[in-house]
């Protein structure tokens, strides 16, 4: 149930003289009714961080109103480029998205693989763990770190590098983000999120990394109904939620 | 010293599978290290570990077992065994690079005699170029073991004394099995700690584009 009145970001401050009240109108309220809602503001230029390990955890019907949004030149944070994923081949059909920031994109599903030939579409190839790691920094307030992955690489081309330890380690520098797709399991009105088997993967630290945080999950519960033991994602990383019964990913 | 004197597939994943005690922590890569797991005792304790989040992965599930939500690194369904964790991809990377896992197994296209591996899809071999996980796996795993043929499809030797292939990491490869022999990284170089039956060294040393040492001391 999602109330008829609502803040989207937790920003209406309102006095309270009774905490949960069933009718809503609640001082963080973080839900919104849809995809459209859901995906307001989202500007041209954005970096947009994408979650998902191939298709799971991947958050299809954001994706899919992404696909009919109007912001252009995006940047897309992901860690494949859409196999076997129904939208995000779409996403890239609408030449909207400038650049692909990415660890693994293959197998390569059209039309990325021609855009990518015509050079129409930027890409920029990351070593998976320094992927996270510089999403985490930039979550944590990291401007930059030394990673011993790819030292000696064609990937640590024209990068900084310092030894440490009799080691060689090559600068990294935070990849923060407009906004960050995120795919959950259960939420409630607070952001609060639990994710569903290996549908964690790049989620959470996406979700700390944008400066708009926009999540669909398949399941709302009340506050008070997730356990403080086991939320992976605490809710002040979250801007938005909608709540989408998506379906499971396909066998694999 | 036939020509078919040669471990098939099955072996290598068998004979590298026999090597891994009970209790190491394990992530293989993509290819032929996934045969590994079906050569490993039900009942020796080894824990396999999954870039996207998991550790104590189990086989893929039988058709009523079947959770999609459940992948590996190669997106595959998999199953859990009992006592396995899942987590975010941040720290399952944080474990790679941090030294937590005892092995990891990789494909490679090339191997060199200083324990340079090159096995990443860049430009110089593939249209879209693309690295996954395998630089952090092998900066960051306690022991990089390689899987792989020991030559190309028309005889062209993978070990090498020098890779002209782009390197996924530089010095860090310690043995490798191949469908001819086990091979020790050495100071030296490479040193030969097993053969396919039937194989002697020299054929071996002739069908190998680095040179070969027999092992100094008895295994």
């Amino acid at each position: 149930m999602i109330p008829e009145r609502f803040s989207c970001h937790g920003k209406q401050k309102r006095v309270k003289t009774q905490r949960d009240e069933p009718t809503g109108n609640f001082v963080i309220d973080k839900r919104v009714r849809n995809v459209e809602e859901a995906l307001q503001g989202i500007r041209d230029g954005a970096v947009i961080l994408l979650g998902g390990f191939g298709v799971v955890g991947q958050p299809q019907e954001l994706l899919t109103g992404l696909v009919h949004h109007d912001a252009r030149d995006l940047t897309i944070v992901s860690n494949n480029a859409g196999h076997g994923s129904p939208s995000l081949p779409r996403l890239f059909a609408t030449g909207r998205v400038a650049k692909l920031i990415c660890s693994f994109p293959r197998p390569t599903p059209a039309p990325f693989d021609e855009l990518y030939r015509a050079g129409k579409i930027a890409l920029e190839i990351v070593p998976q763990g320094t992927f996270a790691e510089r999403i985490r920094a930039a979550a944590c307030g990291i401007p930059a770190f030394y990673t011993p992955t790819a030292a000696g690489t064609e990937l640590a081309r024209g990068k900084e590098t310092r030894d440490f330890d009799g080691r060689t380690y090559v600068m990294e520098r935070a990849l923060r983000a407009d906004v960050a797709l995120i795919q959950a399991w259960r939420a409630d009105r607070w952001g609060n999120l639990t994710y569903r088997g290996t549908g964690r993967n790049f989620n959470p630290v996406m979700a700390m990394a944008a400066d708009l945080t926009l999540v669909q999950t398949r399941h709302f519960v009340e506050l008070g109904e997730l356990d403080p033991e086991n939320i992976v994602t605490p809710g002040i990383f979250v801007d938005r939620v909608v709540q989408i019964d998506s379906e499971d990913p396909p066998p694999a | 010293m036939s020509a078919s004197a040669s471990f098939s597939r099955t072996d290598m994943a068998a004979r590298l599978a026999r090597d891994i005690p009970e209790g190491w922590y394990v992530n293989l890569g993509l290819g032929l290290p996934t045969l590994i797991p079906d050569y490993i005792p039900v009942d020796r304790e080894v824990v396999f570990h999954s870039e996207n989040g998991v550790l104590g992965m189990g086989p893929v599930p039988a058709k009523d077992q079947l959770d999609t939500w459940l992948i590996n690194a190669t997106k595959q369904n998999i199953t859990l065994l009992r006592g396995a964790s899942l987590f975010h991809h941040a720290d399952s990377v944080g474990m790679i690079r941090g030294g937590h896992l005892d092995l990891c197994v990789l494909g490679a296209y090339e191997v060199a005699e200083n324990g340079d591996i090159a096995n990443w899809a860049t430009l110089q071999n593939d249209v879209v170029p693309a690295v996954g996980g395998a630089m952090d796996l092998s900066a960051g795993a306690k022991r990089l073991w390689v899987l792989m043929e020991h030559t190309t499809k028309d005889g062209q030797s993978r070990i090498v004394k020098r890779c002209a292939y782009p390197l996924t990491a530089a010095g860090v490869v310690k043995r490798i099995y191949t469908n001819l022999a086990v091979l020790e990284v050495t100071e030296r170089g490479f040193e030969v700690i097993d053969m396919a039956p039937g194989l002697d060294f020299d054929t071996l040393q002739a069908r190998t584009a680095a040179k070969l040492y027999r092992p100094t001391t008895t295994r």
